[in-house]
């Protein structure tokens, strides 16, 4: 763990990922409650350290708390909320508050109904959403395995697989194009489909298009996987796994009864990873056609319906509603499973 | 030990993991050297063929007709001072969560983490609206609104990212002895001094590694900037590339010029910091 404490515990992460039940947060716990029989003088009440913040401390910590969380409602939770508000509403964004006319449930008809888009949209996002179940997730967890093995040039195969996840996706759309171009593209001249006879066209069959994207999506998404599971191994107890391999497991079952449940925090960051990159898929798409013609997507949609040349706010709101509320669907247990142990008071 | 496990030839792993490098840096291979040829001696030999010239004119060309240094700056003025106010403001908020337990600590927790998850495009439209209503003194942004203006879009960057900085900081300064700030406490240091002479100092390896990451990240932002910034000439790097596309880099070797370029900056973060970068996502990854 590079980024230990110079002498503190390790870290709260980590801790959390043990079985043992004498972890940090759970003695300090434990303390409180049992002030009688503990020799240990415990660490002070709650109630009286707050007692104990003079007036300025509590101005001081209320600002500094206040101030970002001031910025985060006004600008991600407030726009939220009136993504859902302005659904039900018919706005062409042009001229005030005026023009807005109440619309029901109008817009998620026409969603839902004859919007012709929709459709493909939700199928892609779906399709990205298992593709990226399917290969960078296993993959990704392959190579961290293998690279856990303490072989050499481990560093160096390290390096290469991860260098792509520091490219922005916007340049991975370009080398999308640059990969998959139907004439000039590695791929078709590789496999001997550049010619005009025989010639797969990657970028412009919209049949075609949406797995170009993924494969080079895939490419960036294994890397970030594989750099997950690989912290995750690292703080796996290695003597557990010395301890199976005594009593004569072999890698499978080491790999299935020892490594997989102690990685079961990672896969959970990786489960929350995967479905929120699906959600949020956008750049590679929108760099290559804007989301059209096969590569349609929730997110370019939303973003089409709201810069084009007609925009459209009370539909564009429609759109992120739906995308608002798989979001959160995911993202809400699982904040809140995470956080709910170390802050309890 | 070594008896009882049968040695799996390591060759045969090494064969693979060389194999998946190889397709793994391809691409980025593929664009570099299409870089460093001229158009014409790829439009007679092919793009993938060796031979003809190879230089850098490519590179000179993409840099000066597109005025690349411009975008760089517009990349540095978001950037840097996101960068900064995010990881100052993270701290704080990651100071009171993590070295006080108040009752409110689980709602703000929830509302920085949910909030840096939540995907762009489901809270654009609302935002659109208030960037282009908002006014703001002109020395702040040409357009008198906060869209178009670097002010706005560094303050989308800090709002979005301090989510996942205060997540990683609070884990961090929960590590940090109590007893450390009890005897501050006992010896009257108030609690801004606490935060700003005992706590922060002690986060700098968290700090570093938050850095890295977040330069990438805001850096590599492509859909705010493409939103929010309605000029051209004002936009970052990243999301220029996708005007200047078709205006100045008319063949796949000027692209892969400009694509090079601008993935300089990230490169040079990844090959020289790769240890805190790794460290930023595992210290947000430990947590679960």
């Amino acid at each position: 763990m590079p980024c230990d404490t110079p002498a503190g515990p390790r870290l709260a992460g980590v801790s959390a990922r043990c079985p043992h039940p004498a972890r940090p947060g759970g003695r300090e716990r434990d303390d409180d409650t049992m002030t009688s029989i503990s020799t240990v003088p415990p660490p002070p009440r709650r109630r009286a350290r707050l007692r104990r913040l003079s007036g300025r401390d509590r101005v001081v910590l209320t600002a500094m708390a206040g101030l970002p969380l001031l910025l985060s409602v006004c600008l991600v939770w407030l726009p939220a909320l009136a993504t859902v508000a302005l659904s039900f509403f018919n706005w062409t964004g042009i001229g005030g508050f005026s023009q807005m006319k109440p619309a029901g449930l109008e817009n998620y008809r026409i969603i839902f109904t004859i919007y012709p888009e929709f459709p493909p949209a939700i199928e892609h996002n779906l399709l990205w959403l298992g593709v990226f179940f399917a290969v960078p997730a296993p993959f990704g967890l392959f190579l961290a395995l293998q690279l856990h093995k303490q072989i050499r040039f481990s560093r160096i195969y390290q390096s290469i697989l991860f260098l792509p996840v520091v490219l922005s996706l916007a340049l991975v759309g370009f080398m999308t194009e640059l990969v998959f171009s139907p004439t000039q593209g590695l791929v078709n001249n590789l496999t001997g489909h550049a010619g005009q006879n025989d010639l797969i066209d990657w970028i412009g069959n919209p049949r075609l298009n949406i797995w170009a994207v993924l494969i080079m999506a895939c490419w960036r998404q294994t890397g970030y996987v594989m750099i997950l599971f690989l912290a995750g191994l690292k703080a796996v107890d290695p003597s557990l796994q010395e301890a199976a391999s005594l009593d004569g497991a072999n890698e499978w079952q080491s790999l299935r009864h020892v490594i997989w449940p102690a990685l079961r925090p990672i896969n959970v960051v990786v489960v929350v990873i995967t479905v929120i990159e699906s959600l949020r898929a956008f750049d590679i798409v929108y760099i290559i056609n804007q989301g059209t013609n096969g590569l349609e997507l929730l997110s370019t949609l939303i973003t089409t319906n709201l810069i084009g040349e007609t925009s459209r706010i009370g539909f564009a709101s429609a759109l992120a509603t739906i995308l608002l509320v798989i979001s959160l669907a995911f993202v809400l247990p699982y904040v809140y499973s995470t956080f709910r142990k170390d802050t309890r008071p | 030990m070594t008896a009882r496990r049968p040695r799996t030839p390591r060759i045969f792993l090494h064969c693979f993991l060389v194999g998946t490098c190889v397709v793994w840096i391809a691409p980025v291979l593929y664009a570099l050297y299409t870089s460093l040829r001229p158009y014409a001696d790829t439009e007679a030999h092919g793009y993938v063929s060796v031979g003809g010239h190879y230089n850098l004119s490519n590179f000179t060309d993409a840099w000066n007709a597109a005025d690349l240094p411009l975008y760089f700056k517009n990349s540095a003025i978001i950037t840097l001072p996101a960068l900064v106010i995010t990881l100052w403001l993270a701290s704080m908020v990651a100071y009171v969560v993590a070295r006080h337990s108040f009752r409110v600590n689980l709602i703000l927790l929830l509302v920085f983490t949910a909030g840096n998850l939540l995907p762009q495009q489901a809270i654009i439209t609302p935002l659109y609206k208030l960037y282009i209503t908002v006014p703001l003194p002109s020395w702040l942004s040409d357009s008198g609104h906060l869209d178009d203006s670097f002010f706005g879009l560094i303050l989308i960057h800090v709002a979005f990212q301090t989510g996942f900085c205060v997540f990683v900081l609070s884990n961090f300064m929960r590590t940090i002895p109590q007893e450390l700030s009890e005897a501050a406490r006992v010896d009257g240091a108030s609690e801004w001094r606490q935060y700003r002479q005992i706590v922060l100092p002690l986060c700098r390896p968290a700090l570093a590694a938050l850095a890295t990451l977040e330069f990438t990240w805001i850096y590599n932002d492509f859909f705010w900037a493409t939103v929010l910034m309605q000029t051209g000439a004002n936009r970052p790097i990243t999301a220029a590339l996708n005007n200047l596309t078709g205006q100045f880099f008319t063949d796949n070797n000027l692209i892969s010029a400009a694509s090079m370029i601008v993935a300089v900056p990230t490169l040079v973060v990844f090959f020289v910091l790769q240890r805190h970068f790794v460290a930023g996502l595992t210290l947000g990854a430990n947590k679960g």
